[in-house]
């Protein structure tokens, strides 16, 4: 038996929750010992290689691209985790659901004051993926099994998650982890 | 030469004696005027009466008779309560869409016609309805609304609507010169209480040979409990208004019914003013107001004159005015105070802050409106069946009253019953009757469910047949909507959510926000994509608004999903998809996608079929 395999994403995040796992500090090296990294932009893995234990999803959907790679990680994670305020509610992306799709592309790229467009067209380049009519939370998307809430989640609360999950326990998490003001 | 919007502006508030609390009728009679209260009327009116715009604005934005933007001539209201819609609201309003060339939020570029829906307008059961400007127009049948248009279209001159578009008059006073309605009573059984006839001052005269305090006690004796729906003793309310502290007592008359599917007071507003106004009168005498209020739904405005009319009447005849029926130092007179469309405004303390001129933003309770209520001084906020009830108990007694009904709900409750059945209408019955008996007396056939007490009351289903209709059993404001077996109960309970997101005033987050998650959830398991975890999010959501929602609207907003969570658990069931389903979401990429493909003229790269 290897050691349980870990993939990581930011879909439509700021890779705020990235950082946050970084600042697990020298307990990194523990985790190390403890799971094998599959799929994350700490090691620069493009692909899932796999069936993996452990999906983190930091970010919601907010085109095309999130969506095909969640969907990725739903296929092949055990157990899928929505990491961060992004994932769980759409997060700062989502302010943009309170106006239609087709009035932030005119803003944008056609009437906003500091844009310089003179074609007047909305850039439709296959490498820009396709945005959603708006941004969605991941649960909305696929089934999720866990919530991992803040914004971003502590390294305490991220280090505390994992720990509990590979260890089979239930998770208690001290209030001061969970409280945001 | 027309008056200039600020000559206009400023006769209307000095009508009003420039008084800021009466700033709900400056702002409707703007509106009637000017045809909207836009951004210049505003600085006009702020600058009248010395207030902030935002006070305006918040007002104006508030209520949906209330309009910022100029609105066509002819306003087009259609009701789209449940009942309305099972007998084709969606229909008539596409008719009316393509006759005018517009969608139902719309007006049509010449500003003659504008086209939007109503919450509901209290013709359940005279259904599809639509009230035109003022005037209701029941019983749309296929074609009616389109000629109606027709007819208005070929007309320059668009005054006098119920003269164009109406053929007969209903029955009784609806036929009155000042009303000319075509709203039918469609009174299916009168009982002795409500609808039974009576002479002027009947009850009025006893209660004044009686001491207020006898009066109190005459009303404790019979037991009488608010017909509103909540059910509070009216003796009660009033003996706390009477003890309160205060250099001024009002009674106010809540003729604000807007729970759907109700209409009973519309019949009593017709059929039976001077029982109310006797009631009123009464409940002043009994708690010292010199001051009665009838706020009257803006729906209803078209009852308006035949009600100043039944004062002014009241007023000759001595039984309003100083000196009450000759009785030394009473004084009593009414007022009518319009609302301008807002169903939360038949909340007691929403009530009081639109009367104030206000927002009908509910207030924090304590103090009661009966220590601290209209302008702050004492208020008893009744309605306007128990006010009826009030003047019947004084002319005959109360024992005579707490031998009807059964022991906790005394006397009888009209109810007004709409949906599948063949005789909807208006019927007085004794409390205690059981549902069977209303299906019996109302000629519903086989029905599957029933809707007892509107949106806010309970969906119950055959289990609950037996049960009876009173305080302490099935509780109604009134309203009843009967359904039948080819009725879905969920799609039923998702349009009165609807109706609760679109009527939640916006002032506490678990309504405002909740409702309209649980409508999301609910319409997600509507459109075959719940899973079981569902349920239980819709059950611990809904206890939750319940349970920290500030007035009655939120505290019984959640009761269509919950209540038929209850009774058609298995309504729910059936559409729920299997629980290892985990590819299954509900999220539909394609319409997420399409507005971005249409934009960019391009296809998806990332899912190519």
């Amino acid at each position: 038996m290897g050691k349980p395999r870990v993939a990581t994403t930011s879909l439509c995040g700021c890779f705020g929750c990235h950082m946050s796992l970084l600042d697990i500090d020298e307990r990194i090296l523990s985790l190390v010992e403890l799971v094998d990294f599959d799929r994350s932009p700490i090691n620069d893995i493009k692909e899932l290689s796999g069936p993996v234990d452990i999906g983190l999803v930091e970010g919601g959907c907010a085109n095309e691209e999130n969506v095909k790679v969640l969907q990725e990680f739903r296929e092949h994670c055990r157990v899928l985790i929505s990491v961060g305020d992004c994932a769980i509610n759409g997060g700062i992306p989502a302010m943009r659901n309170m106006v239609p799709l087709r009035e932030c592309f005119r803003e944008a790229f056609l009437d906003g004051p500091t844009v310089v467009n003179p074609a007047g067209k909305i850039p439709d380049d296959e490498e820009i993926p396709l945005l959603l009519d708006r941004v969605y939370p991941c649960h909305e998307v696929v089934k999720v099994e866990y919530h991992l809430p803040g914004c971003p989640p502590s390294a305490d609360t991220l280090w505390e998650a994992l720990n509990a999950l590979l260890e089979g326990r239930s998770l208690e998490l001290p209030y001061e982890l969970i409280k945001y003001d | 030469m027309g008056a200039t919007r600020e000559e206009v502006v400023k006769v209307i508030c000095q009508d009003y004696g420039n008084d800021r609390s009466r700033l709900l009728d400056i702002a409707r009679d703007v509106r009637e005027q000017l045809g909207c209260v836009d951004s210049p009327a505003v600085d006009c009116i702020a600058e009248v009466l010395s207030i902030p715009r935002v006070e305006i604005e918040s007002l104006v934005s508030f209520y949906s008779f209330l309009y910022s933007e100029p609105q066509g001539q002819v306003q087009i209201r259609i009701c789209n309560d449940v009942p309305d819609m099972m007998k084709g609201a969606d229909r008539i309003a596409s008719e009316l869409e393509e006759e005018l060339g517009i969608q139902v939020g719309e007006t049509t570029p010449d500003g003659k016609f504008s086209l939007e829906y109503a919450s509901c307008i209290g013709l359940s059961d005279q259904a599809p309805s639509a009230l035109v400007n003022d005037l209701m127009v029941p019983r749309l049948g296929a074609g009616t609304a389109r000629r109606g248009v027709q007819i208005l279209k070929e007309r320059g001159e668009l005054k006098e609507l119920d003269k164009l578009l109406i053929r007969d008059y209903g029955d009784g006073n609806n036929a009155h010169d000042l009303v000319r309605s075509a709203c039918s009573n469609n009174i299916r059984k009168a009982g002795e209480v409500i609808l039974a006839e009576m002479r002027r001052g009947a009850g009025l005269e006893k209660a004044l040979a009686m001491s207020p305090v006898e009066v109190i006690r005459e009303i404790k004796t019979s037991r009488l409990r608010g017909r509103g729906g909540a059910g509070f003793p009216t003796g009660m309310k009033w003996e706390f208004t009477r003890a309160a502290d205060g250099d001024r007592r009002y009674l106010v008359c809540n003729a604000d019914e807007g729970e759907p599917g109700t209409f009973k007071d519309r019949v009593i507003l017709t059929e039976r003013p001077d029982l109310l106004f006797e009631g009123m009168t009464i409940g002043g005498y009994a708690i010292g107001a010199e001051d009665g209020l009838v706020y009257l739904r803006a729906e209803y405005a078209y009852l308006r004159e035949f009600l100043e009319h039944a004062l002014a009447k009241r007023r000759e005849l001595g039984l309003l005015g100083e000196n009450v029926c000759g009785k030394e130092g009473f004084h009593f007179d009414i007022r009518i105070q319009m609302g301008a469309g807002a169903y939360i405004c038949g909340e007691e303390t929403a009530l009081i802050s639109s009367c104030e001129g206000l927002r009908g933003d509910p207030k924090n309770r304590p103090p009661f409106p009966a220590q601290h209520g209209y302008l702050g001084k004492p208020t008893s906020v009744n309605n306007v069946e128990t006010l009826c009830c009030v003047a019947r108990i004084l002319q005959r007694g109360s024992g005579w009253f707490s031998a009807i009904g059964s022991p906790g709900s005394t006397g009888t409750k009209l109810l007004s019953i709409s949906g599948d059945c063949m005789r909807p209408g208006v019927y007085e019955v004794p409390f205690g009757i059981r549902l069977s008996e209303v299906f019996a007396m109302c000629d519903a056939q086989d029905p599957m469910a029933a809707q007892v007490g509107g949106p806010s009351g309970k969906m119950v289903g055959e289990a609950d047949f037996d049960r009876t209709i009173c305080f302490d059993d099935l509780a109604t404001g009134g309203s009843l909507m009967v359904f039948g077996r080819d009725r879905d109960v969920l799609e039923i309970a998702s349009q009165f959510m609807q109706f609760f997101v679109h009527e939640s005033c916006g002032y506490c987050t678990p309504c405002r926000v909740g409702n309209v998650l649980l409508k999301e959830r609910l319409d997600k398991i509507l459109g075959g994509h719940g899973q079981p975890t569902d349920l239980e999010y819709l059950q611990r959501l809904g206890e939750s608004i319940k349970m920290a929602s500030r007035c009655g609207l939120g505290q019984t907003s959640p009761n269509p999903v919950l209540s038929t969570l209850e009774s058609f658990r298995s309504a729910y069931e059936e559409r729920i998809r299997d629980a290892d389903d985990v590819e299954e979401s509900g999220f539909d990429l394609q319409s997420a996608l399409s507005t971005a493909q249409t934009l960019t003229g391009r296809k998806s790269v990332h899912f190519e079929d």
